[in-house]
């Protein structure tokens, strides 16, 4: 017996109790909406829980590297990435409208996935590299890192992907201390485009712009979604519908209910009450993230724990907005919760790595 | 002292990112209160009116796909209509295991692998929760059985749908088209034109031929149906019906018997012919052989048909009429014997002396005639009545590729006709300019004399060619081609005429005209190139032979029929048109590796004609006669490739 508890605890050494415990939470409330989502579809439920089982693996496996191996391979792997786009660009498989997959004979990969985790490794492993004598010049080698993947991969087309990973590389920037006058003018200059933007805009992407200002313009079309979620949403109340009794979902008005929309499911059954314990946990999550980081012994671990931190927030807030209809819909899923292997494995990584960062001997820099 | 120094920085490094990560954990919270507020908006201050929301949302609604417009040919006959079947579809974001559900279901109803070859394609092209078939045209014994088992299978069902069928099979496919299932890139077309919701519930639309150009008129416009359901979602009552609106009809300006006689005029050869009616533009007949069943890619074609019709040597997904460019040969030489009068660079009774080749002056170069030893004394009549090469040498280089290029282009000849189908092609009639930039060279004189035989870089379609036959037909006024005359509505009234005025009234003298349509009377009678084709026709028959090169020859190897691979033997062409005096229809032939146009093609335009003008039905024997080879025949000149 006692063996047996030596040997877990030698075994999850590397583990964070805390980060662990939200996680894990967070993940028993997906399955329970994916249920009900899916019509109490078990076979649904079951694959959904081992990809998570998958992902916690990858997570403990990551837990276990210190940073100072991560951060040798932060080069390599960012380079892989960027010729795996490359790849896609020139031999992508077309699915769904979008090149994306690139098929390497034993398996289909997403390579703007694995970008996900190597751009703000990249970026943080420069500033790291450059930390005592940050100049100009080294934030535009730095926006350059960061703009090459996403320009590729909103080429695909994939939006979602693009703006995560813009996001991530900006919240490494915004760490070092770039200046705010910087930020100010990139604002500015973001803002003052808007016009010119709209003018080289396709008329369907206009029409995707105006849907979100007046989804009733398009009842039918690109609107049906956040007319159909806010509805949902609305309806459940403070105290919502009750678990599968949902009737937005349960009568198939809500579409893509258990992959982007999930939210919507959650929010109809379980009302204002859910969503603020759901919103509780999500930011106990973020808080641990930010002490992480806020420990962390080098700037390297610091950029890297922040990033992962903020973008993990990133995802939450796009897609909430998105389904209550403040932000544009663009496919990014509810983190932890939404159906899907592919992102849960990605995030999950970012959070084996916050583990690493925290339970390895920190190792002051002299 | 350096180390202090970074220690500093390390300090101050640290406290930087604190305070950063202090904004952004501000940041943060206000973001998460932007979105409880939001959650408080919706879920208590408006709590009310989304339940009632949520409540009518018991309708639902479904859209009612339109009955897509009919095609007839010119005389009323169905090209493309619709009937009614039952097919057993799967929704596959409702199914876990597929193949599990396909193998279960095959125990009930025939599922062949055939189906599951196409359905794993459909699958590949298609969003998931689209409803997809996986059998159709099923049997009322099967819906029987099927709908006894149904309890068995979530997520399948039987639907009626609405399916196209071309009657006609393979004639005339290359002209009425086909169409197939609604794919990503059409959903992104859709889109792009805002038609998106006006296809919602539709399963396919036009993909080539008639069927795509005319697809926003055959399309119709789609209708809604409001029900009610219950908590489970079943349908309690209709509410409310908005009728679907059905896509206009089609007449076409083809005749469907002509085109008939068309095809069966080629046999078993490659090539195209393409009619038309030099007083309206209207396109008779519109042949491309080999053709194909259009009926096939009504509901998605299987993999080993597709490859069959896409791999198949004789290419027959290719519509030669629009797209094929073949060296318009001596049928060039009518437009510039006109050319010549016109620009007055000839009088008709000039002659020159063919001893059987043309040089340049100051070069020993020869461009040798098709006929040995020449035709002695030749004008412009005997020039196109025994097709002599000499001539349009010298008159070419009289006239110069500036004047052969402006001249011939007003005959439609390097440009697009604006028929109604997609996909056309515009030929290509050189000129300086072209061959600068194209080749990034300059125009040598030797050039242009090719050219005035209608070879060299001269490139035509078989239906700028009718086209352009047409015109001279019609005295210099043109129509433009088409083959969709008018759109009906339902009841078949007529709702517009596609083409109703000329495009242009070229201005060319009538004497000049008339001399070079007498000389092509003369062509099929006896003497002429298309003596047999034209003998003892009941009408005057104006028509000009040509052949046109597939491989070249070297200077001085001669071209000898027999020796050439079938694949490497010339293309046989005929233009012509009937009856010479008041032409009723003018047409283009080319009948590809052919050899000669006067035995090949010139034949078949005759049992076109024959049908057309005097209704006469091709006999078993009239056909026979078509290989029979003519008294004399003209060849390509050999040596005409080697000076580009």
């Amino acid at each position: 017996m006692i063996k047996l508890l030596r040997l877990w605890h030698y075994l999850t050494r590397y583990v964070d109790g805390l980060l662990l415990s939200g996680i894990l939470l967070l993940m028993l409330t997906g399955l329970v909406t994916l249920y009900s989502a899916t019509d109490a579809n078990l076979a649904r439920v079951t694959n959904q829980a081992t990809n998570m089982l998958v992902a916690l693996g990858i997570m403990w496996l990551v837990a276990n590297i210190p940073l100072q191996h991560i951060m040798r391979i932060a080069l390599p792997i960012y380079a892989t990435g960027l010729l795996l786009l490359l790849g896609v660009m020139l031999f992508g498989e077309i699915n769904n409208g979008a090149r994306r997959w690139l098929n390497i004979g034993i398996t289909r990969i997403q390579p703007s996935e694995l970008m996900k985790i190597a751009v703000p490794l990249m970026l943080a492993w420069y500033f790291d590299k450059h930390e005592a004598t940050l100049r100009l010049r080294d934030y535009i080698v730095a926006a350059l890192l960061l703009l090459l993947p996403v320009i590729m991969i909103l080429r695909q087309p994939d939006l979602g992907t693009a703006l995560l990973i813009a996001a991530s590389g900006f919240y490494v920037l915004f760490l070092t201390g770039l200046s705010w006058r910087i930020i100010a003018t990139l604002f500015v200059a973001g803002a003052g485009s808007l016009p010119l933007l709209w003018s080289m805009m396709h008329d369907y992407q206009r029409r995707r712009v105006m849907t979100l200002l007046d989804p009733t313009q398009d009842a039918l079309g690109a609107g049906y979604h956040t007319i159909q979620s806010t509805i949902a949403i609305g309806s459940g109340g403070v105290l919502g519908k009750g678990w599968q009794h949902g009737t937005q979902t349960h009568l198939d008005f809500l579409p893509e209910k258990s992959t982007d929309f999930i939210f919507a499911v959650f929010s109809e059954e379980f009302g204002l009450i859910g969503n603020s314990l759901l919103l509780l946990l999500y930011l106990a999550v973020i808080a641990r993230g930010m002490v992480i980081a806020a420990n962390a012994s080098t700037q390297f671990t610091r950029l890297i724990a922040g990033s992962i931190t903020l973008t993990f927030f990133t995802y939450i807030f796009v897609n909430m907005g998105m389904v209550i209809g403040i932000l544009p819909v663009v496919g990014v899923p509810l983190p932890l919760i939404s159906y899907g292997g592919t992102s849960m494995v990605t995030m999950l990584l970012g959070f084996g790595i916050l583990m690493s960062i925290q339970t390895h001997p920190k190792l002051v820099k002299t | 002292m350096n180390r202090t120094v970074e220690l500093r920085n390390h300090l101050r490094e640290l406290h930087n990112f604190r305070l950063r990560l202090v904004i952004s954990a501000g940041f943060v919270l206000v973001l998460l209160l932007l979105l409880f507020s939001r959650f408080y908006y919706l879920q208590v201050i408006q709590r009310e009116h989304y339940h009632t929301l949520a409540e009518a949302n018991r309708i639902s609604i479904a859209p009612i796909v339109p009955n897509r417009g009919l095609i007839f040919d010119r005389n009323g006959e169905v090209l493309a209509h619709n009937y009614s079947a039952y097919t057993l579809e799967i929704v596959p974001s409702k199914v876990d295991n597929l193949e599990t559900l396909i193998n279960e279901l095959s125990t009930v109803i025939d599922i062949a692998p055939r189906d599951r070859k196409r359905f794993k394609k459909l699958m590949e092209e298609s969003k998931r929760f689209e409803s997809l078939p996986i059998r159709t045209r099923l049997s009322d014994v099967e819906v029987a059985r099927f709908a006894a088992n149904r309890y068995r299978f979530p997520g399948v069902e039987i639907k009626a749908r609405l399916f196209r069928q071309y009657p006609k099979g393979e004639s005339a496919s290359h002209v009425v088209g086909y169409i197939g299932r609604i794919n990503d890139k059409d959903l992104e077309q859709l889109e792009v034109n805002g038609d998106l919701s006006n296809y919602r519930g539709s399963q396919s639309m036009g993909k080539i031929g008639i069927e795509q150009s005319y697809e926003t008129e055959l399309h119709g416009i789609t209708g809604f149906e409001e029900m009610e359901t219950d908590a489970a979602g079943r349908v309690i009552r209709v509410i409310s019906r908005t009728p679907p609106v059905s896509g206009n009809n089609l007449m076409l300006s083809l005749d469907a018997k002509l085109q008939e006689v068309a095809e069966k005029a080629f046999g078993d050869r490659r090539g195209a012919l393409v009619a038309i009616e030099p007083s309206s533009g209207d396109i008779l007949a519109f042949v491309s052989k080999p053709g194909f069943d259009p009926n096939l890619f009504v509901d998605g074609i299987d993999s080993e048909n597709w490859d069959l019709l896409n791999n198949s040597i004789d290419r027959p997904l290719n519509n030669r009429a629009l797209r094929g460019m073949y060296p318009p040969g001596s049928t060039f030489k009518p437009f510039m014997a006109l050319a010549g009068l016109e620009l007055k660079k000839r009088w008709p009774q000039q002659a020159i002396n063919d001893s059987g080749y043309f040089s340049l002056p100051g070069s020993t170069h020869r461009f040798r005639d098709w006929k040995a030893g020449g035709h002695g004394i030749v004008d412009l009549h005997k020039s196109l009545v025994v097709s002599c090469d000499t001539y349009y040498y010298g008159l070419a280089n009289d006239l110069g590729i500036d004047n052969i290029f402006s001249f011939t282009s007003q005959f439609g000849l390097g440009k697009k006709t604006g028929i109604d189908i997609e996909g056309e092609v515009a030929g290509l009639l050189p000129s300086q300019e072209w061959k600068m930039k194209r080749h990034k060279q300059k125009w040598y004189a030797g050039d242009t004399i090719s050219v005035g035989i209608g070879q060299g870089y001269n490139l035509a379609t078989p239906l700028q060619l009718a086209f352009a036959t047409a015109i001279l037909a019609g005295n210099g006024t043109a129509y433009r081609p088409h083959l969709v005359k008018k759109v009906l509505d339902n009841n078949n009234e007529v709702l517009r005429e596609i083409v109703t005025q000329p495009l242009y009234t070229l201005n060319l003298n009538a004497a000049n005209l008339a001399t070079v349509r007498n000389a092509l009377i003369d062509v099929t009678r006896a003497g002429g190139t298309a003596a047999v084709a034209g003998a003892g026709a009941a009408y005057t028959f104006a028509g000009k032979t040509g052949t046109s090169q597939v491989v070249g020859m070297k200077q001085g190897e001669k071209y000898v029929e027999n020796k050439i691979q079938e694949r490497h033997r010339d293309h046989a062409l005929f233009v012509a048109y009937a009856p010479a005096e008041t032409p009723k229809i003018a047409l283009s032939v080319l009948v590809e590796n052919g050899g000669h146009g006067g035995s090949t093609a010139a034949p078949i335009a005759r049992l076109v004609m024959d049908y057309f003008l005097l209704g006469k039905l091709p006999e078993e024997s009239a056909a026979k006669a078509v290989d029979q080879s003519g008294d004399e025949e003209e060849e390509t000149p050999a040596e005409l490739h080697t000076h580009d």
